[in-house]
């Protein structure tokens, strides 16, 4: 009910809304990319990759002092303590394997919080692929520790210097790349988004997250199923891997936190299942922001990797159809989180999860409810955010 | 009859489809536009529907594109400024947009404005095939709005002949797999590529666009098509002229080869 069906579609979302000129690029990923994943070889790579190199299984994390708080039962899934410092490596790893099968010499990638950057650049230095990451210019200025990281792991940084000089902008310049060098270049794109196949290829990758959630919870709890599971969503990759598993479990609630920015209707958001419609960005059919000409808004976070105006397909399908709950959090509401997280548990979150955590606030469950939030990334990069608010906050 | 189909009826060859974006460089261009590029001999007439993120679109057309939408362009004011300009020339008039354009304006009003404000057809890059022919072919040919689908070097030979069977006025062959403006293919690979689609003995008409500029590329791709559609070089040289009437005689004149006003 909620797999893509052959055309690339969850519902009425997604498909591939690409010109002719990318249209060889992604139809060699989508004869390949299934029966190159399911190999045995792949999967012995992958997994292997996962678990010495990421250290994966991460930890299922019964946060005490946070579920007193809340009289409820809190695990936090620690992506935090993938190497890199976020969930985005497990999607880098399964696609330059990909990338290697399908013998791509050059591999480009979109940046906004320099995460997704980071985690590409660490893959490409692991297999010597050379590597061009587009990042807005804006984000080079506000992201500078990831800038250097990616430098010193010998990736190329390319300024996106069109539009707003931000994600969206990132995103089409690496596009645009990719349809100028569509033989030797493989396209690592870092979250559900994009055309059929990438949201699906994505998610099965980042799945690895519910799959090993539900066995700790077994472990844990003696049930696999939670009842609650929370996780921020810019494009939606550390929320699909989170509810993978789970969706067609109805007995467990999936809950999306969106950045509302400055609020909702402020005008500087990115509450994109809130004030977006149906269109499309980067290829796929989902909910973005857009004007009533169907010129695509620029989104404001204090988050740069909830910076994105549009939601992956799967989470537009699964909003719209009811199957999950979305609800956003202001700049200061997520500051505010961080802060608390720190002081109770002695995690410092990344600011996309403190979205997350932020949730739990507005969240309607019973008491001792067993919840699982995805902790998708640890908030070294934010240090200077957070520093800025200190006052306001600690 | 839809006018660009009694284009290709009347001319086979050196047919010269010029692009500029609506919008750019002043908001009130597009009627001017139009009427001097006809009257300058230009056989047909690609505007840009400016876009916020034009995916298949280089440097030069982004950048005249975010211009047009900050001087205010919008559908509704386009539809009306061709509407204008419809009052003096019956050159074929085609749209270039992104599918997300239409799908907001909404299809049925959006061919509707197209019909009444005098748009003979349309290019949408990113709308797949499929859909077209599933949701939108009943309705274009309904109200005779033509629509041309783009092929590459790199598109292969069953789409090919698919995109021949859906498109009609007449198909827009990329020259090289690049963004628009970009650099051309080796010579060798291009005509290589350009004879491969020649003997394949297509029903549509074919123009060569994406990155012909002046009166030597429209002269080659003339050899191998019906005709060239240049847009970058058109914008830029809009950008440095200083009369925008004598500028477009200039450039036509150009690369038709004839002497310059
Ligand atoms: C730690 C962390 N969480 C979440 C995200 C948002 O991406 P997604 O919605 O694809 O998980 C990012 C993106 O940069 C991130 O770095």
């Amino acid at each position: 009910m909620y797999k893509v069906d052959n055309r690339g579609y969850y519902g009425k979302f997604g498909g591939a809304y690409i010109p002719e000129l990318l249209h060889p690029c992604v139809e060699e990923l989508k004869q390949n990319y299934e029966k190159i994943i399911s190999e045995s070889d792949f999967k012995k790579e992958f997994d292997q990759l996962l678990s010495d190199y990421v250290g994966r299984p991460t930890p299922l994390y019964f946060a005490k002092r946070f579920s007193e708080h809340y009289q409820a039962n809190i695990y936090l899934k620690r992506e935090d303590l993938c190497h890199t410092g976020a969930h985005k490596v497990n999607n880098t790893i399964g696609q330059i394997l990909l990338a290697k099968r399908l013998n791509k010499k050059r591999i480009i990638a979109e940046t906004g919080a320099g995460q997704h950057g980071v985690a590409t650049a660490t893959v490409c230095a692991l297999m010597g692929i050379e590597c061009i990451v587009y990042m807005g210019e804006k984000d080079i200025e506000r992201q500078a520790p990831n800038v250097k990281r990616m430098k010193m792991l010998g990736a190329e940084v390319r300024p996106a210097l069109s539009g707003s000089k931000t994600l969206k902008d990132a995103t089409n310049e690496a596009i645009r790349d990719w349809i100028n060098h569509p033989n030797d270049t493989h396209y690592i794109i870092g979250s559900v988004v994009g055309p059929h196949p990438y949201p699906e290829m994505v998610a099965k990758f980042q799945s690895v997250i519910s799959a090993e959630m539900k066995k700790q919870l077994m472990e844990k709890t003696g049930n696999e199923n939670p009842d609650i599971i929370v996780a921020c969503v810019g494009g939606g990759s550390n929320a699909a891997g989170a509810f993978y598993h789970y969706l067609n479990n109805k007995n467990t609630r999936l809950i999306a936190v969106e950045a509302a920015g400055l609020g909702i209707h402020s005008g500087e958001t990115a509450a994109t299942s809130v004030i977006g419609s149906e269109g499309i960005i980067h290829g796929s059919r989902t909910l973005l922001m857009q004007t009533s000409d169907g010129q695509i808004v620029e989104p404001y976070s204090i988050s740069a990797g909830l910076d994105y105006p549009g939601i992956g397909p799967l989470h537009a399908h699964l909003i719209s159809s009811g199957r999950a709950e979305a609800t956003s959090i202001t700049d200061d509401e997520a500051l505010k989180s961080a802060f608390f997280l720190s002081r109770k548990e002695g995690i410092i979150p990344a600011l996309e999860s403190a979205h997350a955590f932020a949730a739990m606030e507005k969240l309607e469950y019973k008491k001792n409810d067993t919840i699982v939030i995805n902790l998708s990334g640890r908030g070294d990069k934010d240090l200077e955010t957070y520093t800025k608010h200190f006052d306001r906050f600690a | 009859m839809n006018r660009i189909k009694s284009l290709f009826k009347n001319k086979e060859k050196n047919i010269l489809n010029i692009y500029f974006t609506a919008g750019h460089p002043n908001l009130n261009d597009t009627e001017i536009i139009i009427k001097t590029l006809a009257e300058a001999g230009t056989d047909l007439i690609e505007i840009g529907m400016p876009y916020s993120d034009p995916l298949a679109d280089g440097l030069t057309i982004q950048q005249s594109s975010s211009v047009a939408l900050r001087n205010g362009m919008n559908l509704d004011l386009l539809f009306s400024q061709i509407k204008n300009a419809r009052k003096h020339t019956e050159v074929p008039l085609v749209l270039m947009g992104y599918f997300n354009q239409v799908f907001q304006y909404g299809v049925e009003k959006f061919i509707a404005a197209c019909k009444s404000s005098g748009v003979d057809g349309l290019i949408l890059p990113d709308l797949p095939l499929y859909e077209y022919e599933r949701d939108l072919k009943n309705y274009f040919e309904e109200n005779d709005i033509a629509i041309s689908f783009l092929i590459t070097p790199l598109t292969e030979e069953y789409r090919v002949r698919k995109i021949d069977e859906l498109s009609n006025g007449f198909i827009y062959m990329v020259s090289s797999n690049a963004t628009t403006g970009g650099t051309e293919d080796s010579n060798e690979k291009q005509i290589k590529y350009y004879e491969r689609i020649h003997n394949m003995n297509l029903e549509t008409p074919r123009l060569i666009g994406f990155g012909i500029s002046d009166f030597n590329s429209f002269s080659k791709a003339c050899k191998y098509a019906n005709g060239a559609i240049i847009g970058s070089a058109f914008i830029r040289a809009l950008e440095k002229g200083t009369k925008l009437e004598n500028t477009i005689k200039n450039f036509v004149a150009g690369i038709r080869n004839k002497k310059l006003v």
